[in-house]
């Protein structure tokens, strides 16, 4: 497993389902995300929830996109690696405390991880 | 409002026309909404440097329509990651639309008369539910200005977040993805969207638990799976 992640590492992002299943999920996921969309705006509608329901709903994009951060920063498939990635991220944050708009977060991201990359 | 209601000239909907609260909405709004869509191209060019196609890129972008769970979905694709799990962290992430859908019912479900509008023009208004109209549109305590931020955000964000898409997409599929640094377009992404989630202390530590959790398990589980179990950052975020 450790043999394969290396040499996994040259290629920095690998798909390895297909393009058909990759339809699936595109359609899977639409659906998924109109349902939750319309459940709450016409289903639902202005109805009061139970407020610890109401709180866990709004704490998962804290914890999952904190977990996307640390997995995307810090993992080539199931290894743990610190490469260019990590000091892209750093003045990721950086930009993101300097309140930089969003398109300048990333652009600035993927050129250091580049330049990183370049150099070492 | 300060001018007699009969002064102004009214719309079919029997809505003021000229309306300096209005114009002010209307700005904050298309400028929000158009911002917020050139984000799309970063999501573009990620999608296809991860192994979308061109037409799947957009596909996300008009069909699913929310940002974080598009960018979650490939990200777990790009690492490698199966349909399922890629499928779950990116449908976990697009619950909380369920509950803008709530929020939002009381405010831009009904017209100026206080009736409801028909269902299938809550239905297609559905697919609008994002952060953006969201936040633009619970900003106003009026309902008719609610209403307008919420239509106002929803199509400037559409049409620039698909166009965005588009453009990035492309560019994506002529340039070389490692060169370009594009696989940390990925956490960058995500690290720009964090902040609006860590203002409580209960957002910072199911934040931090998240990461770590994801971190810890990463090596023992199938590519992306860490990312649902890292769901049990809420308990730690969710007690007092």
């Amino acid at each position: 497993m450790t043999m394969s992640m290396t040499v996994s590492m040259t290629v920095s992002m690998t798909m390895s389902i297909t393009g058909g299943q990759l339809w699936v999920l595109v359609a899977a996921l639409s659906l998924f995300a109109y349902l939750c969309k319309a459940l709450g705006f016409v289903v639902v509608g202005s109805r009061v929830m139970p407020a610890l329901v109401e709180r866990c709903l709004a704490l998962i994009p804290a914890s999952l996109l904190a977990a996307l951060v640390a997995k995307d920063s810090f993992s080539t498939g199931q290894a743990l690696v610190i490469d260019a990635r990590a000091a892209g991220v750093a003045v990721a944050v950086v930009a993101v405390w300097r309140r930089a708009p969003f398109i300048l977060v990333v652009a600035a991201a993927m050129a250091v991880t580049a330049l990183v990359r370049t150099l070492g | 409002m300060s001018e007699l209601p009969g002064d102004s000239p009214r719309n079919s909907s029997g809505e003021v026309v000229n309306d300096p609260q209005r114009k002010r909405v209307v700005a904050a709004s298309f400028t929000l909404g158009a911002a917020v869509g050139l984000t799309a191209l970063s999501f573009g060019l990620a999608a296809v440097s991860a192994g979308a196609s061109v037409w799947q890129a957009c596909a996300l972008s008009l069909f699913t329509f929310t940002g974080a769970s598009q960018f979650s979905a490939m990200s777990v694709v790009g690492a490698g990651g199966s349909v399922a799990t890629a499928f779950g962290g990116a449908a976990l992430l697009a619950v909380r639309n369920f509950v803008y859908g709530i929020a939002l019912a009381s405010r831009v479900s009904t017209d100026a008369q206080g009736r409801r509008r028909s269902l299938p023009r809550r239905l297609l208004a559905a697919q609008f539910v994002i952060d953006e109209t969201t936040a633009m549109a619970t900003a106003e305590t009026e309902p008719r200005l609610a209403r307008t931020a919420f239509w106002v955000t929803a199509l400037s964000l559409f049409v620039t977040w698909n166009l965005g898409t588009l453009v990035g997409a492309l560019a994506g599929s002529l340039l070389d993805s490692r060169a370009l640094g594009l696989d940390a377009a990925f956490p960058a992404a995500f690290v720009a969207m964090l902040p609006a989630h860590l203002r409580t202390s209960r957002g910072r530590r199911a934040a931090a638990t998240g990461a770590v959790v994801c971190l810890a398990l990463t090596p023992f589980m199938p590519v992306g799976a860490a990312i649902l179990v890292a769901v049990v950052g809420v308990l730690f975020g969710v007690k007092p």
